[in-house]
């Protein structure tokens, strides 16, 4: 199972706990996770990334095993500590600063 | 048993006030949606318990809520607004063409006889409607067409359609008013759009008298003469007698005509309330005194209405659509600051309490009346 921690705007809006547990076919991606993620919570659909364009929403980050991966292409697999569960994958709403 | 119910959107969710038709004891129910945008919260007047709360979040975008039990609980539903066709471009801040971009929801329209058929104002500007309760929403485009379209800009605030009024005696005929840009009549449900500016003098824009580039803050109407119009402007309180065809400046003795709402009595359709604000730079209320202004003879002559608000230190804001009127024989009167008060009425303006302080910055107050 994957692991998935999602920012606290995204767990009110689907009324989550912080983690999420998530069956995710190998090759595992931020792609796949993000698929399994949204068929399972339709609400968040567009909230991470664009309807149609699959792209990152400006102000989500990607981060795992101490790594900022929100630049990283969306098929790349992911580290295989996140494959193997024993990492989460981080959604994270960036900094607002002030 | 008759009573209100009081929808507040703020920088950070949504709260439900409610009390009897007496209106001097409130339930405060919230936040919904925690930590979000709340732009507006708004009920069918078809059906008071079916809600729409349009949620939104620089980081997450653009979500609609609705609600069937009068905000009780809440569910998700279609939040993909898609501009029509090609959109193509407005003015940008430094003149050059710019692409339509949402970017979110600032105001709900429910129409009058179906409560899944609703408008929505969105920045930027343009409306959309919904005919299936929210579930998937279609640009009216024939606005955003108008052939003035490429030539609109957005201020300060951005490029934002935040008001939208269905003539309750003819569905044909709608008004919106976009910010940076204008008012604007259909009287073919959407279809088609003319400017109605007429009469309007911004001296902040280059041509004071141009069809477009007004930044209109907030129109409204008594539902018993549609076609009497009051506006506040960026500057000027202006009126219409003939639907927007022709407006005149109703400001009168207003220590400044500088605002963001505006709304008429429910039973008095010559009684307009204002919130004047000090300048375009200093939004918050003149000398620190929060004061509601009265007209009961349709504008130029004012009253100020000053019991239970703050008379000193009160450097707060009250947003375009923050204010609101309920329907029971004693109109109530409602507005909501950036300081997260809430003020009530019971009695036209008289006199007033807040229903509560210390809410986040309030972006729309709504007036349910419950029969």
């Amino acid at each position: 199972m994957i692991r998935v921690e999602l920012p606290a705007g995204l767990r009110v809006l689907a009324n989550l706990d912080r983690e999420v547990t998530l069956e995710v076919p190998a090759p595992v991606t931020p792609r796949a996770i993000l698929d399994a993620l949204e068929s399972r919570y339709p609400v968040l659909r567009g909230a991470i990334r664009d309807f149609i364009t699959d792209r990152r929403r400006p102000l989500v980050r990607f981060y795992a095993c101490r790594q900022d991966l929100s630049h990283e292409p969306l098929d790349a697999p992911l580290p295989d500590a996140v494959a193997r569960g024993e990492e989460p994958f981080l959604v994270i709403g960036a900094i607002a600063g002030g | 048993m008759s009573g209100v119910r009081v929808l507040v959107g703020t920088k950070k969710g949504a709260f439900v006030l409610t009390a009897d038709g007496k209106r001097d004891k409130w339930s405060v129910n919230g936040p919904f949606f925690s930590g979000w945008e709340i732009y507006h919260v708004k009920g069918s007047p078809a059906d008071p318990n079916r809600l729409y709360a349009s949620q939104s979040s620089g980081w997450f975008g653009q979500q609609v809520q609705r609600s069937n039990d009068g905000g009780k609980t809440w569910e998700p539903t279609g939040k993909e607004f898609r501009y029509d066709g090609t959109p193509g471009t407005h003015q940008w801040y430094d003149g050059t063409p710019h692409p339509w971009d949402f970017k979110r929801v600032w105001h709900f329209e429910p129409s009058l006889d179906n409560p899944d058929h609703v408008y929505a104002g969105i920045e930027d500007a343009a409306i959309f409607e919904t005919r299936d309760g929210g579930a998937t929403w279609k640009e009216l485009s024939g606005l955003r067409d108008h052939r003035t379209g490429s030539q609109w800009t957005p201020g300060a605030g951005g490029m934002c359609l935040h008001t939208i009024l269905i003539d309750p005696t003819n569905p044909d005929r709608l008004y919106v008013a976009i910010s940076a840009a204008g008012a604007f009549r259909s009287d073919d449900r959407g279809k088609t759009w003319k400017t109605i500016t007429k009469g309007l003098n911004s001296k902040y824009i280059p041509d004071p008298t141009a069809e477009v580039g007004h930044c209109v803050h907030r129109i409204a109407l008594h539902k018993s003469r549609p076609d009497v119009l009051f506006m506040q402007k960026h500057w000027d309180v202006m009126r219409s007698d003939d639907a927007g065809d022709q407006w005149h400046e109703i400001s009168g003795n207003l220590p400044t005509d500088f605002g963001f709402v505006i709304d008429v009595h429910a039973h008095e359709p010559e009684t307009v309330f204002v919130v004047p604000i000090t300048s375009d730079q200093e939004h918050f209320p003149p000398e620190g005194k929060l004061r509601v202004y009265r007209s009961r003879s349709g504008g130029n002559e004012w009253e100020p209405l000053t019991k239970g608000l703050p008379q000193k230190d009160c450097y707060v804001n009250v947003l375009r659509d923050a204010m609101a009127v309920d329907a029971l024989d004693d109109c109530g009167v409602y507005f909501g600051t950036t300081g997260g008060q809430v003020y009530a009425s019971a009695n036209a303006g008289n006199t007033w309490a807040p229903i509560v302080r210390d809410l986040p910055a309030v972006l729309s107050v709504e007036v349910q009346t419950l029969r």
